[in-house]
């Protein structure tokens, strides 16, 4: 019987049922950092239990690590605290772990992937919710919380209620200027933030066929925001090549035996769904959000949402997020003053997003009275942008060019909002509060988007900024 | 580890109103920067109940007749965003036993159900129905039945959804799953060494 990828993964990972009727599922790797871990490695102790399968687990730290002066102890002694606990939680339970002095340290959904331990047909835990961001290469993967994080640390297996399989096609062709972060806003934007809920999301058609690796990580790491707490495209010959050579994978004759069984895995072509939707990439324009959900979005040349005008259940909500955002209903989004424009996260720090945005960024100047942060997403990517002299492009352009982690994020770290001050941001969440201020302000947008609101101090379309040519671009 | 079977859950309630309610809101990031779980619960809600100096700002949470309040109602999709549990962990530790929602986020509905917080579904108008006879008379009790299951509040009774894994798991007294967990190694291993990919 055909079957989807997300069901032979299932099935082969199967353990056995549990008295609930749940799943006790195998997890092949495990991503732990300081923040959902240590209560975890706690539990261990008080029970007397081990992990399990050690070499299974792998750790890095990022939430709380400064952007700028890395060195420790780190001025918050809490963070400080916090990095100390990880590095003894390793040692002593003998899990791998990528400290910043290892060179590999990064935000976890970007370090797995370039170590290579994100592999096709794997199923991966973390306690993160963005931990759908590794299914991009035909994995499975979950984020958990830290009683899960105890339970896969002790007995590599997790309590698992089977998701539905909800099938996403975007097919035709995203016009210049539209990038992976439009399609996932708007898939959010028509399925609802809780549309998702109860199902896996396999993305495909032509633009993922088309999309590279780190597009493809984009677009799975907001799945959790649509709802969907696993998201995955199928792997093919552009994950095989991401993946070669890369430290964790398998090498010479054992690499080429990988890559045959990692061509079995993708959905097969009459396999059922439970649902199946379909877009078109012609109808996505570059997105921004306007409100504290990541569903409530917009195109750039739309206007933000008016409370009278919308249908009544979504009322209480719009007027929620206007009053927070202190945005007037039915005026254009686009010429929204901005404060702040933070390059960076699990969503878009990758090599890929610096080098786009670079392009574009090279001879530009952030706006004066914005303050412009680009954060790498791991090490290694600053490493290879520095490299490429990428970070100059950006600190040309009087961007901060900072040290990796997740930053302006979740503001967990020294990189926070001040007051109601909005931030352009290429990151995945604009929840009240989320960028470490109660009453900062959070615009989501692709890279390019960020860059082109530094440039000009407003919401802006990037197209017009930088004089991207698109057929669907109505000059003003 | 034997623990306890959660058959229901009674006390007086506070409904928390809003939809997308998500565990920033519920336990701002900036209170996880902490190795243990301990006193997350007077941060439970921080930014929407307090000022910045501290003082309270109005809020259901705030509100004196809520006090002991052991039941939250809300709205859609509570606890969305972050898995982290200190989500549910503050709100166990700040005294709640039991969640009234239209609907729930997964990882959050899942974190709550291991710490044994019965997540109930009900409908809109049963929510607020409640609501307002909490509001009414704020010592009214409410009954989360797991059994039936079912909300009962003073003379009414409302349909409630429970997803079966976990009613099973309360009513047995395994909402833990660990105990399970690890009585199933001999197969773990066996499944480990046949998907030995790492």
């Amino acid at each position: 019987m055909p079957r989807s990828l997300f069901e032979k993964v299932w099935e082969s990972h199967m353990v056995r049922d549990l008295s609930s009727g749940q799943t006790q599922l195998l997890i092949g790797a495990h991503l732990i950092h300081e923040v959902t871990s240590p209560q975890a490695f706690g539990m261990l102790r008080e029970l007397g239990l081990k992990v399990r399968f050690p070499e299974r687990t792998f750790a890095t730290v990022d939430h709380i690590v400064p952007t700028d002066e890395r060195a420790e102890p780190f001025s918050d002694p809490l963070a400080d605290a916090m990095i100390k606990e990880l590095r003894r939680n390793c040692e002593e339970f003998g899990v791998t772990y990528f400290d910043i002095a290892s060179g590999r340290q990064g935000i976890v959904h970007v370090v797995g992937p370039e170590q290579g331990i994100t592999q096709p047909g794997t199923t991966i835990a973390c306690g993160d919710s963005h931990t759908s961001t590794h299914g991009a290469f035909g994995a499975i993967a979950f984020g958990i919380g830290t009683s899960q994080v105890r339970d896969v640390l002790a007995t590599q297996t997790m309590a698992l209620n089977k998701p539905k399989v909800r099938r996403i096609n975007v097919d035709g062709e995203l016009s210049p200027g539209v990038y992976a972060k439009d399609v996932i806003l708007y898939i959010i934007r028509r399925l609802g933030v809780k549309g998702g809920t109860g199902y896996a999301y396999e993305y495909g058609g032509e633009v993922f066929d088309r999309f590279n690796m780190e597009e493809r990580m984009t677009v799975c790491n907001m799945s959790i925001e649509g709802g969907a707490r696993v998201g995955y495209v199928n792997p093919d010959e552009k994950t095989f090549e991401y993946l070669k050579g890369r430290p964790y994978c398998p090498k010479g004759k054992a690499w080429d035996e990988a890559v045959e069984r990692w061509r079995q895995l993708a959905s097969d072509p009459d396999c059922g769904y439970d649902d199946v939707v379909d877009f078109r990439a012609e109808d996505i324009m570059p997105s921004v959000t306007w409100g504290i959900t990541p569903g409530q979005g917009v195109f750039i040349d739309e206007t933000i949402p008016d409370p009278d005008k919308v249908d009544e259940s979504q009322r209480d909500s719009v007027i929620e997020a206007l009053d927070h955002m202190k945005l007037k209903p039915g005026a254009p989004i686009k010429g929204t003053p901005i404060n702040v424009a933070f390059l960076g996260s699990c969503t878009n720090a990758r090599l890929t997003d610096f080098q786009e945005v670079a392009g574009y960024l090279k001879g530009r100047k952030v706006a004066r009275g914005v303050k412009a942060i680009a954060v790498p997403g791991s090490m290694a990517v600053g490493v290879i942008c520095e490299e490429l002299g990428i970070d100059k492009v950006f600190r040309e352009a009087g961007f901060e060019w900072r040290g990796a982690g997740c930053s302006m994020c979740l503001a967990m770290n020294p990189d926070k909002l001040v007051g109601d001050q909005i931030c352009a941001s290429s990151s995945n969440r604009n929840f009240k509060g989320r960028q470490g201020s109660p009453i900062g302000r959070t615009i989501l947008m692709s890279p390019l988007m960020v860059a082109a609101a530094a440039v000009t101090g407003e919401v802006s379309d990037a197209r017009e900024v930088f004089g991207i040519e698109s057929p669907n671009l109505v000059s003003a | 580890m034997a623990l306890e079977k959660i058959t229901k859950v009674e006390g007086k309630a506070v409904y928390v109103p809003g939809d997308d309610i998500d565990t920033d809101r519920i336990i701002p990031a900036r209170f996880m920067k902490c190795i243990t779980f301990d006193g997350l619960g007077e941060f439970a809600f921080y930014d929407v109940r307090k000022n910045d100096d501290g003082s309270d700002k109005p809020h259901p949470l705030n509100d004196p007749r809520r006090a002991g309040a052991t039941i939250l109602l809300t709205g859609s999709n509570f606890g969305c965003g972050s898995s982290r549990e200190h989500a549910p962990q503050a709100l166990h530790k700040a005294g709640f036993r039991g969640i009234v929602a239209e609907s729930y986020a997964e990882i959050f509905f899942g974190n709550s159900t291991t710490l044994g917080i019965p997540c109930f579904s009900a409908a809109r108008p049963d929510i607020r129905e409640i609501a307002a006879a909490v509001e009414a008379d704020p010592d009214l009790v409410v009954e989360l039945d797991v059994e039936t299951p079912a909300i009962r509040c003073g003379d009414k009774a409302y349909r409630a959804e429970l997803r079966d894994s976990a009613r099973n798991s309360l009513l047995a007294g395994r909402w833990d799953p660990i105990a399970e967990l690890l009585e199933g190694m001999e197969k773990v291993e066996e499944t480990a060494r046949r998907l030995n990919y790492v």
